[in-house]
């Protein structure tokens, strides 16, 4: 065999030469299914993850409600001053309207049947516009949560009366509403729009998702020039000497380091030095800006570090000045990969929980925030407080939140990829 | 015998201020790498309004010494140039001068053809643009004309100035780097093998360029081909493992050359 080799002359048909090339090919296949089998596990994983969220989740995408009208041209309602007139009696009566006599005593769990916030949503309706005390108005009162998860199925009515949380004549009233056509189930558009309550039927992530964005603009105000700037100063300026190998090496090291941690150095630095506003989306931005610049340095060093040494020397060759280079030339280039990693790593800081935890963004908070000033939750934290609630609805209301944290998620890291397909330059 | 030398050295500086004056000349120039030492003590003149080639097989130093002289070497971590540069006569290594105005100029062409990837007016404009050469739209619009046609590629590219410089033919976008290096109105031109990564018939025009703009700029070209460096340059230098192995005119370089090592390049038995 060896003197075979030696001479150049190699049988390529043996049946051992055929034998190894066949074992070649069957390595070939084998890596192949491998990596088809870790990519079916990781989509199997989300699907299964998706799943499970969508299973809890969808019910919390539409509210039951009923549908009343009531007459306000009768109603007792001094039109100087709507936040004065008894809201509360006014809906109480158009709410016993709606079915035969009502026993003094059934009147309670009636009520009940209703969220124990109708008369400020009616009230909010006729502030909001006045000319509906003209007549008579329809509206949409959400039903309370023991008997929105009656109608979403979620109670077995043919239990035990004291094993469920409705009770019989809840049952009985809620049906005769429903045979006269009143209850519905449109989309929650509350999930989007209103802002955390006690009473699940109300909850909504508007006071969460306008936390998330106050928060996530000032990690990016911060972040973003610190980032890129420090980045400019490490890849284009400074020397290549011990000192910078040790800030590259921490930089490294902070991007590792747990966000619990960023969130403990702002309570201690941010609130308890600085003396900052506790739960304020300007706290936990300043912490999610922390956990974000050591990423956002390191994108940003390596996309300068992409751009390929032809521009700056063409730039050099004919004269610019060092900052002529870079900003003219090296860091427009490099800004399609400066935000494709910068959004990347606001998608990060926005399911970030930890920091904000720690930070008192946790709070139960029913307006949403006005500025970065003022308390509020954010997206994760929200989920925290609600995964946390003991009310039924809050449980489908979680996995909701938690589409809905996704679904921000994708979009962001859609823009991403779209940056990066359009605008990325392959040299 | 002493008089003799007398002699002889007049007349070396007679015949060299008859031939051209000096426009850049490197004095015992050496240049280090990060302690390792590429270039060993080089002298060489470069006569203005001629075309310099550098020629020498690979790593012999001559893109090094070519660097030096615009002092692009300064980007490199690590470099380190010993020994004199001057440019009329100022050294460019003075810590006085102002590299700026230097690299605008010695110009500077580099090998693989690098327009900036914006519009082929940009590409032109850019430059004196940034040195506030033009004090208006119109002047810029007019060194960008000028610029190109004496790279000759205005006629090619008059149509699509907006069009992205990087969008030409490879010939096209190295007479682009020409124009751009034009447009600051440099003394002097530094190409570092600019046709390697052309075809022949784009080399043949760039060649041309060259001959022509030796009118109004002194050119120093390093190149791999012994056929360009006959062709464009009157005056031809050797490298060899970082030294200066012997510099004169062309056609004495190429027909009568005094090393052998010059003898033996040239000829293609080494390189």
């Amino acid at each position: 065999m060896a003197a075979q080799a030696i001479t150049g002359h190699v049988d390529w048909k043996s049946d051992a030469m055929q034998a190894r090339r066949r074992a070649r090919y069957a390595a070939d296949r084998r890596l192949q299914i491998y990596g088809m089998v870790a990519i079916f596990f990781a989509l199997g994983f989300l699907a299964i993850l998706v799943g499970t969220l969508s299973f809890t989740g969808y019910r919390a995408f539409v509210q039951t409600t009923a549908t009343v009208e009531i007459d306000l041209s009768q109603a007792d309602i001094d039109r100087g001053d709507l936040m004065g007139a008894n809201w509360r009696n006014i809906v109480r009566d158009a709410l016993r309207q709606q079915v035969g006599d009502i026993p003094r005593s059934d009147q309670r769990d009636y009520f009940n049947i209703f969220t124990s916030s109708a008369p400020f949503l009616v009230r909010d309706k006729v502030i909001a516009d006045p000319d509906l005390l003209d007549g008579t108005a329809r509206f949409s009162i959400p039903l309370s949560d023991p008997l929105d998860q009656l109608a979403k199925g979620q109670i077995n009515p043919d239990l035990p009366e004291n094993q469920r949380r409705v009770n019989d004549r809840q049952i009985e009233y809620f049906n005769q509403l429903q045979a006269k056509g009143l209850i519905a189930q449109p989309f929650n558009w509350g999930l989007f729009f209103n802002a955390d309550s006690r009473f699940p039927e109300l909850a909504g992530l508007a006071g969460a998702i306008s936390g998330s964005f106050w928060a996530l603009l000032v990690c990016f105000v911060i972040s973003f020039p610190v980032g890129i700037a420090a980045a400019i100063y490490l890849e284009e300026f400074a020397p290549k000497n011990r000192l910078t190998d040790i800030i590259e090496i921490n930089i490294n090291n902070l991007a590792a380091v747990p966000s619990v941690v960023f969130g403990l150095l702002g309570l201690a630095v941010f609130l308890g030095w600085f003396g900052l506003p506790r739960s304020a989306p300007l706290v936990g931005g300043m912490c999610l800006a922390l956990m974000t610049l050591p990423t956002l340095i390191i994108v940003t060093r390596a996309s300068l570090k992409s751009v390929p040494s032809s521009i700056r020397e063409a730039a050099l060759g004919i004269g610019a000045s060092k900052h002529e280079a870079i900003l003219h030339h090296i860091l427009p280039l490099s800004m399609p990969t400066i935000m494709t990693g910068t959004i990347i790593g606001l998608a990060q800081a926005l399911g970030e929980t930890a920091p904000l935890l720690l930070v008192g963004m946790n709070a139960f908070i029913t307006s949403p925030p006005a500025g970065i000033f003022e308390a509020s939750t954010a997206l994760p934290t929200q989920i925290y407080i609600w995964a946390d609630s003991p009310e039924r609805g809050f449980v489908a209301r979680t996995s909701a939140a938690i589409l809905v944290l996704l679904a921000f998620l994708v979009v962001m890291n859609a823009i991403a990829i779209f940056l990066r397909q359009r605008f990325e330059r392959r040299w | 015998m002493n008089m003799l030398t007398d002699a002889a050295v007049e007349q070396k500086l007679h015949s060299t201020s008859n031939e051209a004056a000096i426009k850049m000349r490197g004095k015992d120039v050496t240049v280090h790498y990060n302690g390792k030492q590429a270039l060993f003590g080089v002298n060489l003149d470069v006569p203005e309004q001629q075309v310099t080639a550098l020629i020498g097989p690979s790593g012999c130093g001559k893109s090094t010494f070519l660097r030096s002289l615009n002092r692009m070497n300064d980007t490199i971590e690590g470099c380190r140039v010993g020994g004199e540069i001057t440019l009329d006569g100022d050294d460019v290594y003075d810590p006085r001068i102002d590299v700026v105005e230097l690299r605008a100029r010695v110009g500077m062409v580099f090998q693989k053809p690098n327009p900036f990837p914006k519009s082929i007016y940009e590409n032109v404009a850019y430059g004196p643009r940034i040195h506030g050469i033009a004090r208006n739209k119109s002047e810029l619009d007019q060194i960008v004309e000028s610029s190109l046609e004496k790279a000759a590629l205005w006629s090619e590219v008059k149509d699509r100035l907006n069009e992205p410089g990087t969008g030409l033919s490879g010939g096209q976008q190295q007479r682009l780097c020409i124009a751009r290096a034009i447009a600051v109105s440099p003394e002097v031109i530094l190409m570092d093998e600019p046709c390697s990564a052309l075809d022949p018939i784009a080399t043949a025009k760039v060649e041309e360029l060259i001959d022509e703009l030796r009118e109004n700029y002194t050119i120093v070209i390093v190149t791999h081909s012994m056929q360009q460096a006959a062709r464009v340059s009157q005056r031809t230098a050797m490298f060899h493992l970082g030294y200066l192995v012997e510099e004169g005119a062309t056609d004495k370089m190429f027909t009568n050359p005094d090393d052998k090592r010059t003898q033996d390049y040239i000829t293609g038995r080494f390189g």
